[in-house]
C-alpha cells in the first residue's frame, strides 16, 4: 500500500538490520499516516503509478523524545510530516516558505524552520516541537512559564515558533539582554505586533531557564 | 482613576492561555475529519477578463480527483424582500455580489473554480490540467489612472460608486484635463466628487488664517495579513454544516455563513475557537469559507482548504489606500479656522467602501475645525478586494493629516502637542456631517483627548527631548512627533448568557471571537464582580456554536469591550436578581433583603450556595432555568437557550442601558526617531501612548493592543506596500518578504503606555473599545516625527523606506510624488 505511490521500481533497501517488512509494521504500530508530499500534503493513492524514488522513505527521527517510524516521500517538508503524519499541529504554517518563523522547531537543538526541511534529511536527527517542551507531569518549560507569567501574545499563532526559537537561543545564549534575544527571534513574525510583550514574556522565561 | 473593582482593571491569567503555549491550541488547520479531501484553487493570471471556457476533462479523469466547484454551483443570493404595495421594486444592485469563485475575475489572483482530491498534491496536478480560456477586459490598477479623461474602466458597469443604500449605483465618471492640470505641481487634482459634508463657510473660514498650507500625500494599500491565513474545514453531519473556520467573530460568523451557502441559520456550527489573527480581514469570516462548505456537501466528504500566503495576499483583504489633499487654515494662535480635506479612495473592485467617509468624519472629530469641508470619491480597480484594517479611514485620515500637523507646528512656533490640544475635541464633542434628523453634528460620549496629551507628553518626556530634536550627531539626526488616534469604540444592543450550575461554578457563554485580543474572556470578568464572586469559580465557554452562544458584535470597530461588558452587566444582574428570588423562594424572605457574595446567596443567617440555588432554579423552571427566555432577546440567543435550557439557574438579557452621544476612544501617540542622513535608514527609537478608553479592563491586554496597533500604523511609514505592474495589472508584492509587516527588529528601545481610566459616563462599567484608535496614533506619530527630524519636504508618500528619505535629504526636497499607487 504504502510504496505504491512511489513506484513500482525502487525496491527498499533493508537497513540497520530491520528488514523492510519490520519497518513497514512499525510505520503501522506507530500509527504514523502512510506516505506523502512536500508542503503540499499528499495522502496514500493506491494504484496511481509515479516516477521512481531514489531516497529511502521509511525512516526514524526522534521527535520529541521518542522514535517515530514514519513513511516520507522524498519531497515531504518536517512541517507537513509533523503536522500531518504525526499529529503535532502545534508547529504551525504561517507563509509555508521561510518568511514567518512560525514553523520553527529545534533539530538538534538548534531553531529552524520546519517549512524549509526536507524530513528525510533527518534520519536519526533529534526534532523538538512546541508539544515537547513541557515535562511529562504538565509541568511547564520555563519558557513557556513566563509566557503565561506575562500574559504573552495575543493571536498566539506564532507563539510556538516564537518559543521554539527563544529555548534554541537561549542553549547558546542563556543570559541574553533585551536587544540579543529580540536578534535572536528575529525571524519570527507576530503579525499582532505584540513584541514588546513578547520581549518582555520571554526575557523572563530567560531568567526562569536560567534559575531552574 | 481609582475605582473599588476587584477584578475589573487587574491583570490576570486568561484561560485559554496554556493551550496557546503548549501547541494545543487548535486553529482551524488543525482540525482532521475521517476521509478529509484537500481543495487547491485555480486562480485568475488576468487582472479583469470574461472566463469564456473551461475544460476540466483532464483534471476530473486524474485518479484521486474527487470534484470541482465552479461559481455556478453557488446559491443565488436570496431575493430582497418584496416592496410594500403600491411601492416601486428596490433597484438592482449597483454591482453583482463577491462570490468566493468567479466567471469573471476583477482582480488577478481571484479564484474561478476549486478542485478536490484526496490530497493537496493531487489536486494542484488537476488544476494545471485544466484548460481555461479568458476574454480579456480593460482594467486599471490606481484609482486616479481610472479618473483621467478616456481611461479604463474597473468593472463593466462603470468606475466610481456614487450614492448609499438604495441609492447606490456605479457609474462612469471622469475628470477633465483642466482638473488634471493640478497634478503638474504635485497637487492632488480635485475634480468631480460625489460625496461631500460641509460645516460652516469654509472659505469665510479661509479668510480668518494666518496660515493656510494646501498638501497632498498618498497613504497606500497594505495587506492585513494576519498570520494564520483564511484556511477553513468542512463537513456536514445529519443535515447540518460543521465548519471549523478562522473569524474574529463567532455569534456572527453564523448567518454570514448560512447566507454564503444557502441554509438556515440552524443548521450551521461554526468552530472557531481560536483565531490566528484578523484585523478586519475576518469580520463575519471570509467569503472563502463556503467552497470547502460547497464542495463536501457536493462530494460528501470533508474538505480542507488550505489557504498559501499566496493566495492569502489575493483574497485574504486590504486597506483602502488613499490619497489625500488637505488645505488647512489656521490662526497665529493654533486654532484651526478652516479645513478642506479631499479623499480620492482606491475601492479595489467590490463592495464600497467607507474609509474615505471615515477619513473626513475623522479630521472633524479630531481636529473640531471652525469651519469644514470634507469632499471624496471612490473609485474602482483591479487590485484585490479591500475591507476594513484596523481604523479604516482613521489611520488614512491621520497618515495624510498629521504631517501637515507638524509643519504648521513649526511654521507658527507652536509646540505640537498644544496644537493638538488647542484643536481636541473635549467631552461630548461634536464630529462628521449634520444629521437630518437632528440638525446637528453626532456627538461621542467622552473625549479626554487633552488630559491623554497631557500624561503623554510626561511619559514621554516631551519637553526634554525636543530640546534636542533636529541636531545632527554625526550622520544621525532626531525628531519627534505625536499624533491622536480617534475611532468608534463601541455598539450596543447585545445578549449575555451565564449559567449556575449545580456544581456552584459559574459557566459564562460567550459569543465573542477569540482573535488574540482576549475580549472574549475579559469582557466576562463583569460577571466576576457583578456576583462578587472569585474568578477562579467561573469558566467560560466560546468559540463552538453548539454549545449556545448569545448574540453578540462582531469584534471589529473597537466593539468588543464595550458592547460586551455592557452585554455582560446586564446578564450578570439578571443572574443576581434570580440569585435573590430563588433565595427568597428556599429560604423566605423579601429577595431584596439577599446579597450576593463568594459563591452564596445570602441574608442574615439564611444562605444559600450557588449549587444549592441553581439545583433549586432547576427545580423551579420557567425562567429561573432558562425554560422562558425574555422576549427582547435576539432569536440567535432564543435558539442557543433552548440547547442551554434546564442547565441550572440561568441569567440571560439584553444590553438596553440608554446611552447618550457615539462612543469612541482615542489614543495620543508620541513618537522619536532617528534618521541616518548617509543611507535614508531610520527607526523609531522610543514610543509613548496613552489610551483614553474609559474604564480599563484588564491593563496588559489594553497596553499590548495601544503597542500592538500602533506598531500596525507605523508598519505603513516604515516597510508595508504594494506594488504593481501597471502594464500587465499583476502583483509583484505577493508574500511577506515584499511587503513586510514591522519585524520585532523595527520595535522602538523604549515603549511606555498607559491610559487616562476616567470611566465613560454612558456605559455602566465604564469602558471603550481600544482596537483602532492606536493603529492611525503610531502612524501619525513617527510621520509627525520624521518631519520633525528632515523638515517639512521630507516625504509626500507612504511608506518613508530609506531610498524615499536619501532622494529627499540630498535633493532637500521630495522626490517621490504622491500621485502614483502601488510603486
Amino acid at each position: 500500500m504504502s510504496d505504491m505511490d512511489m513506484g513500482q521500481t525502487a525496491p527498499m533497501t533493508p537497513r540497520g538490520g530491520a528488514t523492510r517488512r519490520d519497518f513497514i509494521k512499525g510505520v503501522i504500530a506507530a500509527g504514523a499516516a502512510v506516505s506523502t508530499s512536500a508542503y503540499l500534503f499528499r495522502t496514500s493513492l493506491a494504484g496511481q503509478p509515479a516516477g521512481a524514488g531514489s531516497v529511502e522513505r521509511l525512516i526514524s527521527i526522534t521527535v520529541n523524545g521518542q522514535v517515530r517510524r514514519v513513511d516520507v516521500m522524498k519531497q515531504e517538508t518536517l512541517a507537513m510530516t509533523l503536522r500531518y503524519k504525526l499529529g503535532l499541529t502545534g508547529t504551525k504554517l504561517g507563509c509555508d516558505r521561510a518568511e514567518c518563523g512560525a514553523c520553527t522547531v529545534l533539530v538538534d537543538d538548534v531553531p529552524t524552520y520546519s517549512c524549509s526541511l526536507l524530513t528525510h534529511t533527518l534520519r536519526g536527527r533529534k526534532v523538538q516541537t512546541i508539544e515537547g517542551l513541557a515535562a511529562p507531569d504538565g509541568t511547564l518549560h520555563p519558557v513557556q512559564q513566563g509566557v503565561v507569567a506575562e500574559q504573552g501574545f495575543q493571536c498566539a499563532f506564532c507563539m510556538p515558533g516564537f518559543v521554539m526559537a527563544t529555548v534554541g537561543f537561549l542553549k547558546t545564549n542563556p543570559n541574553p539582554t533585551r536587544q540579543e534575544l529580540a536578534h535572536g527571534v528575529s525571524g519570527n513574525l507576530c503579525r499582532c505586533q505584540d513584541y514588546d510583550k513578547i520581549l518582555t514574556a520571554l526575557m523572563h522565561g530567560a531568567e526562569l531557564s536560567r534559575r531552574a | 482613576m481609582a475605582n473599588n473593582y476587584k477584578y475589573i482593571g487587574k491583570n490576570y491569567t486568561t484561560p485559554d492561555l496554556v493551550a496557546k503555549v503548549t501547541g494545543k491550541a487548535k486553529y482551524a488547520e488543525d482540525y482532521r475529519a475521517e476521509g478529509m479531501l484537500f481543495i487547491k484553487l485555480l486562480l485568475s493570471p488576468m487582472p479583469h477578463a470574461r472566463v469564456i471556457n473551461v475544460d476540466a476533462s483532464r483534471a476530473l479523469a486524474l485518479p484521486g480527483v474527487k470534484g470541482i466547484l465552479r461559481a455556478s454551483d453557488f446559491p443565488a443570493p436570496p431575493a430582497p424582500p418584496a416592496p410594500p404595495a403600491g411601492q416601486p421594486a428596490p433597484p438592482p444592485p449597483a454591482l453583482p455580489p463577491e462570490i468566493a469563485l468567479t466567471d469573471e475575475p476583477v482582480y488577478q489572483g481571484e479564484p474561478i473554480l476549486a478542485i478536490a482530491a484526496v490530497d493537496e498534491t493531487t489536486a494542484a496536478d488537476a488544476i494545471d490540467l485544466i484548460q481555461v480560456d479568458y476574454e480579456p477586459l480593460p482594467f486599471v490598477v490606481d484609482p486616479l489612472d481610472s479618473l483621467r479623461p478616456a481611461s479604463p474602466n474597473a468593472r463593466t458597469q462603470g468606475n466610481v460608486y456614487t450614492g448609499a443604500g438604495p441609492t447606490l449605483k456605479v457609474v462612469d465618471l471622469k475628470w477633465t484635463e483642466a482638473d488634471f492640470a493640478a497634478a503638474n505641481e504635485g497637487k492632488l487634482p480635485m475634480g468631480e466628487a460625489p460625496d461631500t459634508f460641509v460645516l460652516g463657510d469654509v472659505e469665510e473660514g479661509f479668510k480668518k488664517a494666518d496660515l493656510i498650507l494646501d498638501e497632498t500625500l498618498y497613504s497606500q494599500s497594505t495587506g492585513h495579513q494576519p498570520l494564520e491565513t483564511r484556511t477553513a474545514m468542512a463537513y456536514w453531519q445529519n443535515g447540518k454544516l460543521f465548519l471549523h473556520g478562522s473569524t474574529q467573530s463567532v455569534a456572527q460568523t453564523v448567518p454570514n455563513i448560512a447566507r454564503m451557502v444557502g441554509v438556515k441559520v440552524e443548521e450551521v456550527v461554526l468552530i472557531s475557537e481560536f483565531t490566528g489573527g484578523g484585523f478586519g480581514s475576518k469580520i463575519p469570516g471570509s467569503g472563502s469559507m463556503a467552497i470547502p462548505a460547497l464542495m463536501s456537501k457536493k462530494v460528501n466528504a470533508p474538505c480542507m482548504m488550505r489557504i498559501t500566503r499566496e493566495e492569502e495576499h489575493y483574497i485574504g483583504r486590504a486597506r483602502a489606500g488613499m490619497y489625500g489633499r488637505a488645505k488647512i487654515g489656521f490662526r497665529k494662535d493654533g486654532r484651526v479656522v478652516a479645513m478642506d480635506f479631499f479623499t480620492l479612495q482606491d475601492n479595489g473592485p467590490y463592495n464600497p467602501q467607507g474609509d474615505y467617509r471615515s477619513a473626513g468624519s475623522m479630521a472633524s472629530l479630531q481636529f473640531q475645525p471652525e469651519t469644514y469641508r470634507w469632499r471624496g470619491i471612490t473609485v474602482l480597480t483591479n487590485t484585490p478586494p479591500r475591507t476594513s484594517q484596523r481604523s479604516p479611514g482613521g489611520m488614512q485620515m491621520n497618515a495624510l493629516i498629521d504631517p501637515i500637523m507638524a509643519q504648521a507646528a513649526r511654521k507658527l512656533g507652536i509646540d505640537h502637542v498644544e496644537l493638538l490640544k488647542i484643536n481636541a475635541p473635549v467631552g461630548k464633542a461634536p464630529y462628521g456631517p449634520i444629521v437630518p434628523a437632528t440638525k446637528k453634528q453626532a456627538y461621542v460620549t467622552q473625549a479626554n483627548v487633552r488630559e491623554a496629551l497631557d500624561q503623554g507628553a510626561a511619559l514621554f518626556n516631551w519637553q526634554a527631548k525636543k530640546a534636542t530634536a533636529g541636531q545632527k550627531r554625526g550622520t544621525k539626526v532626531r525628531g519627534i512627533g505625536v499624533a491622536v488616534g480617534p475611532y468608534t469604540a463601541g455598539s450596543i444592543g447585545f445578549d449575555g448568557i451565564a449559567i449556575v450550575r449545580p456544581d456552584g461554578k459559574v459557566q459564562v457563554q460567550s459569543g465573542i471571537g477569540n482573535l488574540g485580543t482576549e475580549s472574549v474572556i475579559d469582557c466576562q470578568r463583569v460577571y466576576a464582580e457583578v456576583l462578587d464572586t472569585p474568578w477562579e469559580n467561573f469558566e467560560v465557554v466560546w468559540g463552538n456554536t453548539a454549545k449556545g452562544l448569545p448574540w453578540t458584535c462582531v469584534s471589529a470597530g473597537s466593539q468588543t469591550v464595550h458592547a460586551m461588558t455592557r452585554a455582560a452587566h446586564a446578564a450578570a444582574m439578571d443572574t443576581k436578581k434570580k440569585l435573590q428570588e430563588v433565595a427568597a423562594k428556599a429560604l423566605g424572605g423579601n429577595p431584596d433583603s439577599y446579597q450576593v457574595a463568594d459563591g452564596r446567596v445570602f441574608s442574615g443567617g439564611r444562605s444559600l450556595s450557588f449549587a444549592d440555588a441553581a439545583k433549586k432554579a432547576i427545580e423551579l423552571g420557567g425562567k429561573y432555568d432558562g425554560h422562558e427566555v425574555p422576549e427582547d432577546i435576539n432569536s440567535f440567543t432564543k435558539s442557543s437557550m433552548k440547547v442551554l435550557a434546564g442547565q441550572g439557574l440561568i441569567g440571560v438579557a439584553k444590553d438596553s442601558y440608554k446611552r447618550d452621544g457615539n462612543t469612541h476612544s482615542f489614543v495620543a501617540g508620541f513618537a522619536e526617531v532617528e534618521v541616518d542622513v548617509e543611507t535614508g535608514a531610520w527607526h523609531v527609537v522610543e514610543y509613548a501612548a496613552v489610551a483614553d478608553v474609559g474604564t480599563i479592563l484588564h491593563p496588559r491586554n489594553l497596553f499590548a493592543q495601544t503597542f500592538g496597533g500602533s506598531m500596525l500604523g507605523m508598519g505603513h511609514a516604515i516597510s508595508q506596500k504594494w506594488v504593481y505592474d501597471k502594464q500587465y495589472g499583476v502583483a509583484l508584492a505577493r508574500r511577506f518578504h515584499h511587503n513586510k509587516p514591522p519585524s520585532i527588529m523595527d520595535i522602538p528601545a523604549s515603549v511606555k503606555i498607559d491610559a487616562t481610566d476616567i470611566p465613560d459616563p454612558e456605559t455602566p462599567v465604564g469602558s471603550r473599545g481600544i482596537g483602532e484608535p492606536p493603529v492611525g496614533a503610531g502612524c501619525g506619530a513617527v510621520a509627525a516625527a520624521l518631519v520633525n527630524a528632515l523638515g517639512d519636504e521630507a516625504f509626500r508618500r507612504y511608506p518613508m523606506t530609506p531610498d524615499l528619505l536619501l532622494t529627499s535629504i540630498e535633493s532637500k526636497t521630495w522626490q517621490h510624488s504622491a500621485l502614483t499607487a502601488h510603486i
